[in-house]
């Protein structure tokens, strides 16, 4: 694999449609519960261990080669939101459609054909951070990254925050990110033996709560 | 330094054979003790009585019930239950194994669990549910006593139903959780968080519809026969408002407590 690999899947601009999801930010400037940097950084290191850590560790284990089948029920299991399941799967058939013109493979052609409505997008991470030659770590990283990624940018269009704020969030994070994406990847070495329950499931109940509420919005910024 | 307390709770429940339910194994030890109190129809109802002493750092409580074809079980507890310091560094710990088995229904309705400030307590709960079981399960948790700061709790629920998972979350919060717990992503400030998860064999072909309830609480129907509530309250009196709310929305018999 290439460092520049990583750069190019991990780069918020890899056109897979993450841009129009806040990651549930919306719903949380909306209830008042974000104002400011302060508190996108309480909302990312929220987020970033218990979805992040969740989806990392899915990604990890779908690119040391777990059966993504087993993945994707976990995923399931971890996700109580209706709401956010569907968005989970969007992102998910998003992803492998830009992936599969990037890294054209018959592992990502099947894992299509497998999952018409598109499986959970941790889960399609890692086989494609896999297909392109990365490995588990990559795959944590990039997951881990994108929980805290897609709510900075949100929360700039939608309180007008200062970007260089919301980039200085995501470098006071970066610490706390690399810890995340080792422990998914010691997650996944476990679920690679034990089975899937080894997997984190670690929850955010306000992210969960505000979701249905969000998707039922007449009018949003952003679908999730 | 002393060892902590090693308690165990067991119940089996079976039909009677007259229409009621029979409870051939009902025991505990320590400060766990299920007495049989009056039930309704043809469920027999189990009431945990004295978990108010524990659980103290370096203790592990464990509850087993297992539901036998054709029964009907209902189990509450007598008083909340408070999580307190122990003399030791070790965390306590809270196992309760659920088994319901093909048309068999148990409702799980335990008091709140209490955080106490110094306290650390793991919580896990797995419920096993046949194809047509039905089970009803509530667990509330309240971070400090008023005016006080929590513990450190970790709490995590998981529900299999014909052997598939349907719901796996762990929530942890209190000192020494991971950062944001309380923020605008976890908590939010709220001092008091629930989950009430049904399991009808009927949701199979008619799934309930998602919904908010408020800004603080949604219906959240899994995937598979089963909905998750939860909902997070500034106390323990309006979490249960919230939860005994949305059990009315959903046609079920609200718990009497």
């Amino acid at each position: 694999m290439t460092r520049a690999t990583l750069l190019v899947l991990a780069d918020g601009r890899f056109p897979a449609g993450g841009h129009a999801h806040s990651g549930g930010a919306e719903a949380a400037v909306r209830a008042g519960r974000i104002t400011g940097a302060a508190g996108l950084e309480d909302f990312c290191r929220g987020r970033l261990h218990t979805a992040g850590l969740v989806s990392a560790a899915l990604a990890a284990a779908g690119a040391a080669g777990l059966d993504p089948a087993g993945l994707d029920a976990a995923a399931d299991a971890r996700t109580p939101s209706p709401a956010l399941r569907t968005t989970a799967r969007k992102l998910g058939r998003q992803l492998l459609r830009a992936a599969r013109a990037t890294w054209p493979s018959p592992e990502l052609d099947a894992l299509a054909a497998r999952f018409p409505k598109g499986a959970h997008q941790p889960v399609v991470l890692g086989t494609v951070a896999r297909v392109a030659g990365l490995g588990p770590h990559d795959a944590a990283h990039c997951a881990a990254y994108e929980a805290v990624s897609g709510p900075a940018t949100a929360v700039v269009r939608l309180l007008g925050l200062d970007p260089f704020e919301a980039t200085a969030v995501l470098a006071r994070l970066a610490p706390e990110l690399d810890r995340v994406a080792d422990r998914a990847v010691e997650a996944a070495r476990h679920a690679a033996r034990e089975g899937t329950e080894a997997l984190p499931a670690a929850s955010a109940p306000l992210l969960e709560i505000s979701a249905e509420a969000h998707a039922a919005w007449p009018v949003r910024l952003f679908a999730s | 330094m002393t060892a902590g307390v090693r308690a165990r709770a067991r119940i089996v429940a079976r039909p009677d054979g007259r229409g009621g339910t029979a409870l051939p194994v009902l025991d505990g030890e320590g400060p766990l003790a299920p007495r049989r109190t009056r039930g309704t129809g043809g469920e027999a109802n189990v009431l945990l009585v004295g978990a108010m002493s524990g659980p103290l750092g370096g203790d592990h409580f464990s509850v087993e019930a297992e539901v036998l074809p054709g029964a009907r079980l209902r189990a509450g507890s007598a008083a909340a239950t408070l999580a307190l310091p122990g003399q030791g560094k070790d965390g306590a710990r809270y196992d309760v194994r659920l088994s319901v088995a093909d048309d068999a229904e148990l409702r799980w309705l335990p008091e709140p669990l209490i955080s106490a400030y110094g306290s650390d307590l793991t919580v896990t709960t797995e419920a096993e549910v046949g194809a047509a079981g039905r089970l009803v399960l509530r667990e509330e948790q309240v971070l400090g006593r008023v005016g006080e700061e929590p513990g450190r709790l970790a709490s995590r629920l998981r529900v299999r139903i014909a052997g598939r998972h349907v719901l796996d979350q762990e929530l942890v919060c209190g000192p020494g959780a991971p950062g944001g717990w309380d923020g605008p992503a976890g908590l939010g400030g709220h001092r008091a968080v629930g989950q009430l998860l049904v399991v009808r064999p009927e949701f199979a072909t008619a799934p309930v519809a998602p919904r908010a309830l408020g800004e603080s609480a949604a219906v959240l129907p899994l995937a598979g026969p089963a909905l998750l509530v939860s909902a997070v309250a500034p106390d323990a009196r309006r979490l249960r408002a919230t939860l005994d709310e949305a059990l009315a929305l959903l046609g079920a018999a609200a718990p009497v407590t």
